[in-house]
């Protein structure tokens, strides 16, 4: 099945829907009034400076963080302390960490089944298909009995990836996929979730990236201070930043 | 040419040198390679050449084990006449006494076949392919239930009711250590869960509160609390059986001091773990069943294993309530006219069968993080 399926066609038009999204780490600010639509199979990149608020913000969307104000709407449902609503969500959002966050006591085949098998009642032999496809999907296959802790970064965020789609998710969050990686591995993954954004899902992704989000993204967000500073689609936004902040970020990142 | 450190360039041959030359070159090295380290080796040399000489000598050299006369052998109090060292034939003679304290003798078949089938069933899972059968796994998971109640008695069979205050002995101990450690693991678990958690306040107080207040007293004072004074809380004429009452403050008491040990290892999962098994969608139960417990566990493998053998020796103090356990025994034999003054063969053969005990454990710790490895890269 395709991504297209995946995002799914029946449901709202905008997936993710954040409003006046406010949040506080004790003092600190750390989202200042977010007001945030993603569409339907829309591609979004999310860049900025460190302490900026990106990763918080995705992580918000699967209630890895919890927002004190403002309203979250995914596929419909709302965010709320509701752990029924939670669970619905996390079923139809997938993520990607910076540290790949595999089970090391499992098997990379066992990796992929589990969620399917706990969470979506599929049986343990169609759990098992679906796993190996993925992972001929994304490139290693024969890695499928080997554990974690056996493998290179770049294939271990590859699993990361395949057991995040195995839940046939309608979003994918990508939180920095490929910083905590080797240049030489970058690529592997950068092709993965390209193949992926050409195959129809809906995609957030924390990235420093830019070919990246140049080539792929329908939109990209720069955020500064727990604000979002600038949106724009990659044409405009490489080539005609308007805002100040923006510009002196470019201006670092694209330098070398 | 090899070199080995700290050692000056020296011709070696090529051939591998034989066993001895192996040895005495590795004696140069090691407890040879300096005058100090040469003395401090004469020094412990002497040291064990007196201990176990002294041992050897007193246990097995000039100790008695039996009488042989008219082509018997017996074990009786002749058997020591004339030895100056140990006189194992009181440990031989005292065997019931030892192992099954004041259970009565004509009811003795019921706690030997029901001990003899967990060494049995022990042996049979020597071999790893019945330890995964069920016919094996089923009894030993059971065996709490079956050994109790064949100790106890049934209505069938003709068995009589044995009240536990007739219980002792090394079956008692084991009976005591077994079930404290098999309960109150749950029970660490859960309240160490229950400590952690963060959504709860009025359960994480209750944890907080039951561990620190349980740990924080000897395991004496739970004793004397569950059974002296529990029964004053229970309504008139309802008589709590002794060993269940001795039973229950064992397993309270190391529940709170497992479930410390749980909390390490569950600290020790990094929060990634957690954020990946919910962001696939797994609940907190699944979470931990599947994810976070399985690899604390193997971290906590030592930690718990030394708190099962601490608490199989703490269960000697039992004694202390009224119960006649093991060690109990041992001080009380010594008080049987026949055999009087022979409190040192007592106490050594108990610290041996504790020692063979615990020792036996700690090497299934080892086979079980052996095991466990194995399953990671």
């Amino acid at each position: 099945m395709n991504n297209a399926q995946a995002s799914g066609n029946g449901g709202p038009a905008n997936v993710i829907e954040m409003v006046h999204v406010n949040k506080w780490f004790g003092e600190f600010h750390v989202l200042k009034d977010i007001d945030l639509t993603v569409k339907r199979q829309e591609r979004v990149v999310i860049c900025g400076p460190s302490g900026s608020g990106k990763s918080t913000l995705i992580r918000t969307i699967n209630r890895l963080e919890e927002h004190q104000r403002g309203q979250i709407i995914v596929d419909g449902t709302e965010l709320t302390s509701d752990l029924k609503n939670i669970e619905i969500i996390r079923r139809e959002v997938g993520m990607v960490f910076q540290q790949f966050n595999l089970f090391p006591h499992l098997t990379v085949l066992a990796n992929i089944m589990l969620a399917p098998i706990w969470v979506r009642k599929t049986p343990k032999e169609e759990a098992a298909r679906l796993a190996r496809e993925l992972l001929v999907r994304v490139g290693i296959p024969e890695q499928a009995d080997k554990y974690p802790g056996q493998l290179s970064g770049g294939q271990q965020q590859r699993v990361a990836i395949a057991r995040a789609l195995a839940m046939q998710p309608k979003i994918m969050l990508f939180d920095e996929p490929t910083s905590a990686l080797d240049p030489e591995m970058i690529k592997e993954v950068l092709d993965v979730m390209r193949e992926l954004a050409h195959g129809g899902m809906t995609m957030i992704v924390v990235t420093h990236e830019m070919g990246f989000a140049r080539e792929v993204a329908d939109r990209v967000i720069f955020m500064d201070g727990g604000q979002i500073v600038e949106a724009a689609p990659p044409a405009e936004f490489f080539s005609n930043p308007k805002e100040d902040r923006t510009k002196l970020f470019l201006s670092q990142i694209l330098h070398h | 040419m090899r070199i080995e450190t700290g050692q000056s360039l020296q011709p070696f041959q090529f051939d591998a040198p034989r066993l001895a030359r192996a040895a005495l070159r590795w004696m140069r090295q090691n407890l040879f390679n300096s005058w100090f380290n040469s003395l401090l080796t004469v020094l412990a040399l002497a040291i064990i050449y007196e201990v176990v000489s002294g041992l050897a000598s007193w246990g097995l050299f000039n100790a008695a084990l039996f009488h042989f006369a008219d082509g018997t052998i017996s074990f009786g109090r002749d058997a020591c006449e004339g030895a100056t060292g140990a006189c194992w034939a009181f440990v031989v003679s005292n065997w019931y006494l030892f192992f099954f304290g004041t259970y009565p003798y004509d009811e003795r078949w019921r706690p030997l076949l029901a001990f003899g089938a967990i060494i049995v069933l022990g042996l049979v899972s020597i071999h790893p392919r019945a330890r995964k059968s069920w016919w094996v796994r089923g009894p030993f998971l059971a065996s709490p239930v079956w050994v109790l109640l064949m100790v106890r008695g049934v209505g069938v069979l003709d068995m009589q009711l044995v009240d536990s205050a007739n219980w002792g002995g090394l079956m008692l101990s084991l009976i005591l250590g077994t079930i404290g450690i098999v309960a109150s693991f749950p029970i660490g678990i859960l309240l160490a869960l229950g400590r952690r958690s963060k959504k709860m306040p009025i359960i994480k107080a209750l944890c907080v509160v039951y561990i620190e207040v349980i740990r924080g007293v000897p395991l004496i004072t739970v004793l004397f609390m569950s059974s002296v004074v529990l029964p004053l809380f229970l309504p008139e004429g309802f008589n709590l059986d002794k060993v269940l009452r001795a039973q229950v403050g064992i397993i309270f008491f190391s529940g709170a001091y497992l479930a410390e040990v749980v909390r390490g290892g569950l600290q020790a999962i990094p929060n990634g773990q957690e954020e990946a098994a919910h962001a696939l969608g797994l609940n907190y139960a699944r979470t931990m069943g599947f994810i976070v417990l399985p690899q604390a566990l193997r971290i906590m493998i030592p930690s718990l294993v030394s708190g099962a053998i601490g608490l199989f020796k703490d269960t000697s103090l039992v004694g202390i309530i009224g119960l006649i356990d093991f060690l109990a025994i041992a001080q009380l034999s010594t008080g049987n006219p026949t055999w009087i003054g022979r409190n040192v063969e007592a106490y050594v053969f108990i610290a041996a069968v504790y020692w063979l005990f615990c020792f036996n454990m700690s090497r299934y710790s080892m086979r079980l993080e052996g095991r466990l490895k194995t399953g990671h890269a």
